[in-house]
């Protein structure tokens, strides 16, 4: 391992994870400047996921090395990757449904993250304001006092999202934020990932061809593993190997 | 949200309304409407409701099912169930023994020194502390132990139910230390003050109540804090918690420790109530009982399984004073029928039957009561400008 510092906010190298044999991530190197939009796409199986949850230490990698801002993270606790500026959100939506939206986000605020320090915590204006202001953000000002469960699934989405955007991460990953949403919807979040990237980098796993031509600086096509190709999506698109895999003809 | 103050950040408005309710019916109707034999057993009852209370912040809240809490329970008993028994075998009255001055089973076990980890339960503040810090420390390994592996769910209540069944076998086969499958008996005094007298017994279940409250408010605290709602979010989304920067092994080991400290209180309660402790409040059969408590009376709610634990305890004394053989049908029916159709319990029907007219009622209460004092009020301004 070779861990010489390099200037991207994310650098992945001979990233490999094998489970019983199976490489689901093969000897992958990936990049990702400051302020970037980075999209991954790749048939069914092609390890997209397993590499988000390789960044954010929810599995655990067989080799190869993972440097944010160039700290090593494939060592570090799944909570330290988060206070160290990780973000994560899972591809089916995960939110808090029996609290209200105000509550979702103000667990995830990055205040009072231990036992004691949130047994004591109290809510202050600073606080209360930065969760308005976040579920101004989303969407969801109106439904800021309501029971998450109430949620239709593309404002879970969303929920999710704010639930990352109030911890300010430096890089955030989106596993699907579109998935079971309706157009104008898909067109609001792809706003919303606009305005997010201005000051963090960003990485989408996505399959709505539209979608990611909406936001992508750059794709990177992951097949059975392995990066098959990287690039702007208009190379991305016509390249007849990603269309012999994943595009179809 | 709306009234303030240190009450207010604890209570809400209907959970002051319960908590006034079960205080008057434990200080006031109780101790009136029931002779002392009668009261003591309610007392006995109480000290099951800490279990029950504990497994609602663990089990309801934290969704961490304790199959053991019988553990720290009759640990807490034990602690002091040995600093008693070693007041009631002073010298003058164990003469006849071969060994006069140590406990009366160790002198039957051939034993001829009291052993050594016995030796600091001379020391009443040592035990007092002891009641509180061993169970809590020994569910604080435990729960280190397992949560930072990520065992969690069955596999969880299935290892605490296995520590239940090895510290009563424990208990059983060291019969010299420990007092075996007859337990710690023949209590009498407290700091030469007569247990067994019925002003003990009243002062006894006084004090009871009291820790009961002091409980329910530290209860109400932690699931009206940050960290309440962090439970609440880990029962459902685990792994959205842990990825949002918590540690959460740390939050289901302190939950799981605030259950062991109030079954402690429990059982040191219990000794003293009852004037004995036993393995037979320890092993798997009571520490299941337990859960059945907390489900009927609604394991979501604090007060629920406050009575829960009175309930049902007091129905198995009214029926197994009837029907002995039958009671245990009674109870296994009874968990199946509060899994099957009321999921949370007393405290689930309830919340959606009854608490709605009880709001309302509280509503008008409340309305009258503020207009009243407000035109005392305007009254006493009137008369002060004569």
């Amino acid at each position: 391992m070779n861990a010489s510092n390099t200037d991207f906010v994310l650098a992945v190298e001979n990233l490999t994870v094998s489970f019983d044999g199976f490489k689901a991530v093969d000897d992958l190197n990936l990049y990702v400047d400051e302020g970037e939009i980075r999209v991954i796409i790749g048939p069914n199986g092609a390890g997209k996921t397993t590499v988000l949850d390789l960044i954010c230490g929810r599995t655990r990698s067989t080799q190869g090395s993972i440097r944010f801002r160039n700290r090593e993270l494939t060592k570090m606790t799944e909570s330290d990757i988060v206070k160290s500026g990780v973000g994560r959100k899972f591809q089916t939506p995960s939110v808090y449904t029996e609290l209200t939206v105000y509550e979702n986000l103000e667990i995830s605020y990055p205040k009072g993250r231990n036992v004691f320090g949130s047994l004591f915590f109290r809510r202050d204006e600073t606080i209360v304001r930065k969760c308005e202001e976040v579920a101004e953000m989303i969407l969801l000002k109106d439904q800021l006092y309501d029971s998450a469960g109430l949620l239709s699934h593309g404002q879970k989405q969303w929920l999710e999202i704010g639930m990352l955007l109030i911890q300010d991460p430096e890089l955030l990953m989106l596993d699907e934020p579109v998935a079971g949403m309706s157009v104008t919807e898909r067109h609001e979040t792809a706003k919303l990932l606009r305005r997010i990237s201005e000051n963090r980098s960003v990485i989408v796993i996505e399959h709505d061809m539209q979608f990611v031509a909406e936001i992508a600086d750059k794709v990177t096509v992951l097949h059975q593993g392995k990066i098959l190709t990287e690039g702007p999506i208009d190379t991305v698109k016509n390249d007849p190997k990603v269309v012999e895999v994943y595009l179809g003809h | 949200m709306k009234s303030s103050g240190f009450w207010g950040s604890l209570f809400s408005r209907h959970d002051t309304l319960s908590f006034v309710v079960l205080a008057l019916i434990l200080l006031v109707v109780l101790p009136l409407s029931l002779d002392i034999f009668r009261l003591s057993l309610m007392g006995k009852y109480m000290t099951y409701a800490f279990v029950a209370l504990g497994l609602a912040l663990c089990w309801g809240y934290g969704g961490v099912l304790s199959l053991g809490q019988g553990v720290f329970f009759g640990l807490g008993g034990y602690m002091l169930a040995m600093f008693l028994k070693l007041e009631s075998s002073d010298p003058e009255s164990t003469a006849i023994q071969t060994t006069p001055g140590i406990p009366d089973f160790m002198d039957w076990n051939q034993i001829t020194e009291l052993p050594w980890f016995w030796e600091p339960f001379y020391s009443f503040p040592f035990t007092l502390a002891a009641v509180l810090v061993v169970p809590t420390a020994f569910a604080y390994l435990i729960g280190v132990a397992m949560f930072k592996r990520r065992v969690s769910g069955v596999y969880f209540a299935i290892i605490t139910q296995a520590i239940a069944a090895i510290l009563t076998i424990l208990i059983i086969g060291q019969q010299g230390y420990t007092g075996g499958v007859n337990g710690i008996t023949d209590l009498r005094t407290l700091l030469g003050w007569n247990i067994r007298s019925d002003f003990a017994r009243y002062v006894f279940y006084f004090v009871c109540v009291g820790l009961l409250l002091l409980c329910i408010v530290i209860s109400q605290f932690v699931s009206r804090s940050k960290l309440g709602r962090i439970l609440v979010a880990m029962r459902g989304a685990e792994d959205r918690v842990r990825f949002s920067g918590y540690d959460v092994a740390n939050f289901k080991t302190f939950v799981f420790c605030l259950g062991a400290a109030f079954s402690a209180i429990g059982g040191a309660m219990f000794t003293l109530q009852v004037g004995f402790m036993s393995p037979s409040f320890i092993g798997i059969v009571p520490s299941i009982e337990m859960v059945i408590f907390c489900a009927v009376g609604g394991r979501l709610s604090i007060y629920g399984s406050v009575y829960g634990a009175l309930l049902v305890s007091w129905a198995r004394t009214a029926f197994s004073e009837s029907f002995p053989e039958l009671w245990l049908f009674a109870m296994g029916a009874l968990f199946i029928a509060v899994v099957l159709a009321f999921p949370d319990g007393l405290a689930g029907l309830y919340n959606q039957y009854g608490r709605r007219h009880v709001e309302r009622q509280l509503d008008k209460w409340l309305l009258t009561l503020k207009s009243s004092t407000r035109t005392a009020s305007v009254k006493g301004v009137a008369h002060e400008r004569q």
